[in-house]
Parts: structure tokens; sequence; C-alpha cells
């Protein structure tokens, strides 16, 4: 698993993910697979069980999954959010910024690309549950 | 108009180098055209036909003479001498190389420019009333609302990918200049009966190839809940919004499949919740803005004056200028529209000028039209005349405003790769036509608007005479529409029936504008006419 770039201290969930739909019938997992049509917000009378949310773009065009990213934390989840699939790396500040904190991309990202893109924005405009003071608050202390 | 501080200019400075870094990428073959393009396309940067198109935003269609300045020069450096204003109040340059266009971006970011999201699925530049702040039918500068949602939707982390792009405009009077209902959302800034200002929002609004008029989804939002609730109508569209099929993954689509109802109890549902989210900035944020768009410092002893003893000038007064908030002030209105030109087109000559006209004339501030004219916004009436003269002189004072002649045209197959049939040569020869046998006059305010596809950029669906180019068995062919309106009335254009080749349409249109002539009661204009008597007599007068 040498190819996920992960932003967390914590063991990773070492078994693979279920469906949101088996998750629902069974809700024995702790991990589970959110694919762009699924409502993320499905989940959120399990939050305590889950660990792994694995949200899935087949193609980087398909915004769902930052909307799902940001549900899940805006209802208080704190366990790990990966983004899968078609995950690029121009994408993966904003995607860190919705509240993804590991990254499973098809393509490895080349490591300088990946830094530089992580750390390019010194400001951002917009509050998110990332925890970054928006330009607004730092003009208004 | 508003200035950046150190953190806009970083916002901007820093996507430079990202672009700058991606075309760096691109060009070394570390990343695909397929997925650069939607890097590009976030930058404003299409591959066009013949080569690379730039569009910079320019916010609510405001700026200063430095910046105008700088768009000539930025046309002389890197195009061909001229740039070509749009629908949306932004600019295009059509002749760009890849290789160059992050120096044009660090250009454009030292006066307070850029191209961000210009393209692409994403929020697009907000666009506004060319008469904001200058208007006397306004109840409050729609602008400072607009900057805040310009700040809000810049690198928006949930909103870079949507289904489709999204156009949000904001005006504050009934008058709407700026087919507000014709957006992804359309903001009106109101007064409420406790005579507090808050946002009408209409949702669902758009032209392409299924047009539609927003619908009202909520009458009046707090001011400090606008962002709020702008969230919400994003966050319900990101989630649900169609991406089976690009042709219907505007927000139109979605408020229509749903209801405008059902879309609305989403909306609510969604902003209950993002309420406590603490996304909204606060007032202050809103007070701070608003101090970049004071009044400027009007001479309060300006003469109501205005001298007509040259008939030229006059009838250009008379077409060309509106009224002004403040006693002794004219808004005047350049034209791009000269007879026979390329609507919207400026060159760098031209643009110099204008920028030196709205330093000396106008508080060195200037707007872009979505009619693709360029209005100055505060003029004092007694220098009309001197600024008449040094337009006419450029080439800049045609007096036809609003008239057959001031067509809006997309870029057409001239340009644009989605095109099926050519824009431009057919407003100019209609431009001509008119100009011969001297009608442009008598019709007076008749709106024509020439699409070169379905798509729809020309805005022909809101057109008092609409044209839409279409491509038939490998031959360009013109579809007539009549009857379309983008004001408070707005109205959706209807087809008159088979279409015609360049030439058919031209004599199409004269016969329609006989009819007009023949069929108006007093004060009527083309629209009204149209209204009252219906499509039948000019279905009969084209195709008997």
């Amino acid at each position: 698993m040498s190819d996920i770039l992960r932003f967390r201290e914590d063991e990773t969930v070492d078994h693979a993910s279920v469906t949101v739909d088996a998750f629902l019938e069974q809700t024995n997992s702790n991990a589970v697979r959110i694919e762009p049509g699924d409502d993320a917000r499905a989940l959120l009378q399990h939050l305590d069980q889950i660990k792994l949310v694995e949200v899935n773009f087949p193609v980087f065009g398909d915004g769902r999954g930052y909307s799902a990213a940001r549900v899940l934390r805006e209802a208080g989840y704190d366990g790990e959010i990966r983004a899968v699939g078609d995950v690029l790396v121009d994408q993966i500040g904003f995607m860190r910024r919705c509240g993804f904190d590991s990254f499973e991309p098809e393509k490895a990202f080349d490591e300088a690309d990946a830094k530089a893109a992580f750390e390019r924005w010194p400001e951002v405009y917009q509050p998110t549950t990332d925890g970054r003071t928006p330009i607004w608050a730092k003009r208004h202390g | 108009m508003y200035k950046y501080d150190q953190y806009d200019q970083a916002m901007v400075d820093t996507r430079v180098e990202e672009f700058r870094d991606q075309v760096k990428r691109r060009l070394e073959g570390k990343i695909s055209e397929d997925q650069f393009k939607p890097l590009r396309l976030m930058n404003g940067l299409y591959l066009q036909l013949h080569a690379y198109m730039l569009r910079v935003a320019i916010p609510y269609g405001t700026l200063n003479s430095a910046q105008m300045h700088a768009l000539a020069d930025i046309a002389d450096k890197y195009d061909r001498g001229y740039g070509h204003f749009t629908t949306r109040q932004n600019i295009q340059y059509n002749w760009i190389k890849l290789e160059e266009a992050p120096d044009l971006l660090a250009d454009l970011a030292k006066v307070e420019m850029h191209a961000i999201q210009t393209s692409g699925n994403c929020i697009r530049n907000i666009s506004s009333d060319q008469y904001a702040g200058a208007t006397a039918d306004e109840i409050i500068d729609p602008r400072p609302y607009a900057e805040l949602l310009r700040q809000w939707s810049s690198f928006h982390p949930e909103f870079s990918f949507l289904p489709r792009k999204f156009k949000i405009c904001v005006i504050a009077s009934d008058t709407d200049r700026a087919a507000m209902k014709l957006h992804d959302i359309g903001i009106q800034i109101v007064k409420n009966d406790a005579g507090e200002i808050g946002a009408r929002f209409y949702v669902g609004g758009g032209m392409g190839r299924t047009p539609m008029i927003a619908p009202m989804i909520r009458d009046f939002v707090p001011l400090d809940q606008l962002v709020t609730y702008s969230e919400a109508c994003l966050r319900v569209y990101n989630r649900y919004g169609r991406r089976d099929n690009k042709y219907k993954a505007r927000i139109k689509i979605l408020v229509h499949e749903l209801g405008a109802e059902e879309y609305t109890r989403q909306v609510e549902e969604e902003f209950a919740h993002l309420l406590d989210q603490g996304v909204e900035p606060p007032l202050a944020e809103l007070e701070r803005i608003k101090t970049f768009f004071p009044n400027p410092p009007y001479d309060k002893d300006a003469s109501d004056e205005i001298d007509r003893s040259d008939p030229d000038f006059a009838v250009w007064v008379d077409r060309n200028t509106a009224p002004h908030k403040q006693a002794g002030y004219a808004i005047a209105n350049i034209s791009l529209k000269p007879i026979g030109g390329i609507p919207g087109d400026a060159s760098t000559a031209q643009m110099h000028l204008m920028a030196e006209l709205a330093k000396d004339y106008s508080f060195d501030e200037c707007r872009v039209t979505h009619a693709q004219n360029i209005v100055l916004p505060d003029v004092k009436k007694s220098d009309l005349y001197t600024l008449w003269q040094k337009l006419d002189e450029a080439g800049l004072g045609t007096p036809n405003l609003d008239q057959i002649d001031d067509i809006i045209a997309c870029p057409g197959l001239d340009y644009c790769s989605l095109a099926n049939a050519r824009s431009i040569p057919l407003a100019q020869r209609i431009s001509e036509r008119y100009a011969n046998n001297g009608k442009s006059d008598v019709l007076g305010e008749l709106k024509l608007k020439i699409s070169g596809c379905i798509n729809a950029c020309g805005h022909h669906h809101a057109g008092h005479i609409g044209i839409l180019g279409v491509d038939r068995k490998g031959v360009e062919n013109y579809q007539l529409l009549l009857g379309g309106s983008e004001g408070a009335d707005t109205s959706l254009g209807k087809i008159t029936g088979r279409g015609f080749d360049e030439d058919g349409v031209i004599d199409a249109i004269e016969k329609v504008t006989d009819l007009y002539l023949d069929q108006k009661e007093d004060g009527e204009r083309f629209l009204d006419t149209y209204r009252r008597i219906g499509m039948e007599p000019f279905k009969e007068a084209i195709y008997e």
C-alpha cells in the first residue's frame, strides 16, 4: 500500500471497503466506499463505527466526491477519507480542503508535484472544516 | 472600484505561478491534453479553430483606466492588436500562444486582473448591471455583493468540478440590463417592507440549447446569509445535477426536472445545515468592500444643460446616453458596433483612447456591457460634447445603442470550434444593409442577436430578433426567432419557421422590420408590436 499518500498518524484499515448499500445492510464493517451517485448522508447515523471512507472518482471531472467529503466532515466524522481512482495532482489541494486526508491515485503522483500542490496556496477565501483561516477572518482579526 | 489588498494579490500571483507550472508540465509531456484541458479551461484558455483563445475576467464589467491600458498592451504584445469584448462582460484574445500565456497572466496580475474561472465547469466571472452605481433606478450599488461572491467563488474547493459551468449575475434595480433571469443564479438586491436590504434569488435560468427563465426560489435572503444561501444552491446542484449528458447538466435542467418547489426545499434544508457551519463572512467584510464603491466626487453645481446645437452630437446624446442619478451628469455608452464592424472588437488604439477618456471624463472608470459595448458611467453633461468629438474621431461615436445595428454576435465559425455557422460576417452585412436603407433610426429600439450554434453565446433566444446559425447538410443555415427579451419582462424568442441562407435571412429580417413599421401604433417598439399582433403576420410577410 505504499502508493497511498496519507496525512494521518493512526493505523490504516487493512481490509477492503464495502459499498454504501452493503454497509447499510450489514453494518459490521468499518470501511465503506462511496461512489459518485451515493448519498454520503446515508452514513451519518453510523459514523462512530466507520474508520475509513473511500470516495471514488471514476473520472476526475465528476466533482460529487468533494461534497461527499465535506458533508461527512461537517457532520463531525474524524476518521479517514481517502480519494481513490482518477485523482490528479492538480486536484488534491482542493480535496484536502474538503476533508480528504489520504490519496490513492490510479497513477502515482510525482512526489515533488504533489508537495508543491499541497503547499502552493498561502491563503484561502473560504472556511472549511480543514481549519484554515479564511482571508476575511484575517482581515477582521 | 474594488482594490486588491495583499491577500487578493497573493491569490492572483499564486495562480499565475500555478498555471506556469501546469503549462510547463504540459509542454514536458507530464500531463496529457485531456488532463491539461480542465486546468487551462479554469484559466480561460480555449483551444479554438486557429489558435488558443484567452478569456480575461472583468469582474462585474468594471475597469479602471490602468486596466484598460493593460488590456490594450496585451492585445499588442500577445495578440494581433485587437481584443473582443464579450456577452459575459469579459474580453477575449484570439491568437494566443500557449507558452506565452503564463507571462500574459503575470501582466494581468500587475493591474489586479486575472483569467481565473473564465471557463470550465466552475463558477464563472460574476456579471452585473453596467449602469451600477450611476443609474437613478437602483436601490443600491450591486457591485459590492458581486465582489463578495467573487471572492467566495474563487478557488472554491467544493465547486471546481461542477456538472457544468455556472454563471451568477447580481443587479439591484427593477430594470434588468444584465439578463439576470437567464443566469444559473440571478440575484436581485431588494429592499423589503421593513426597509432592510436583502437578496432575491432566481435559480435555473439559462440560454444554450434549452433556454429557460429562472424561477424565483427565495424573495429575501438577509445580507448576512448571502454566501451561505449561495453555497446551499451550489451544493444541491453539485450533488444532484445531471452528469450523464453534458447537454442536460446545467442547473436549469435540475430545477426543471425536480420542479422549482422541490429544488427550493432541498436548498432550504441544506441552507439550514450550512448556517451552523460558519461559512458566512461577517457583515464587516461586506462593509469593507462597500468602502471601495463610494460615490465619485461629483460636482454638485454641474449644469444640467446640454448644448445640442451640433445635430450629429444631439443624435448621439439621444441614443447613447442614459439618465444619471446625479444632476448634471449622464451615463455615456460607447458603441463598439460601427457600421459594418465586428461587434465587440476594439483595437489597441481604441482601448487606449477609451482608457484615457475614462480617466479624463468618468472618474477613472469604465464598464463592459453584455451587449458588447463600453460605458463611461459618470460623465459631466458639459463634457459630453468634447467626449463625443474624441470618440467620433476614433470611430467610436456610432449613435446606435439598442438599435438594430447594435448587434450582439458570438465569434461564430470564424474563430470558434463549436460553431456551425458564421456570425460576424452576417452581423456586418445586416449592419451595412440598415445603414444603406436608412431604416435603423426609424426602427428605434430593436435588439438583434446572433449565435453561430445552439450554445447561444450570442443570446439569440433573448433578441427581439434572434438569429441561430445551424449546419444543414454541410451548408450554413440561419433560423430566425422573434419576440425574445432579456429585461424585466424576460421572454424567449420563437422560431418563425424554416431557415434561410445568408442572403435569405437578411431579406427576411427586412420584411419583418418593414411589417413592424407598417403596423406599429404610436410609441410602440418592435417588441410591443410583436407582442400585440403575434407571430402570424410576420410569418406571412416572410414566407408568402
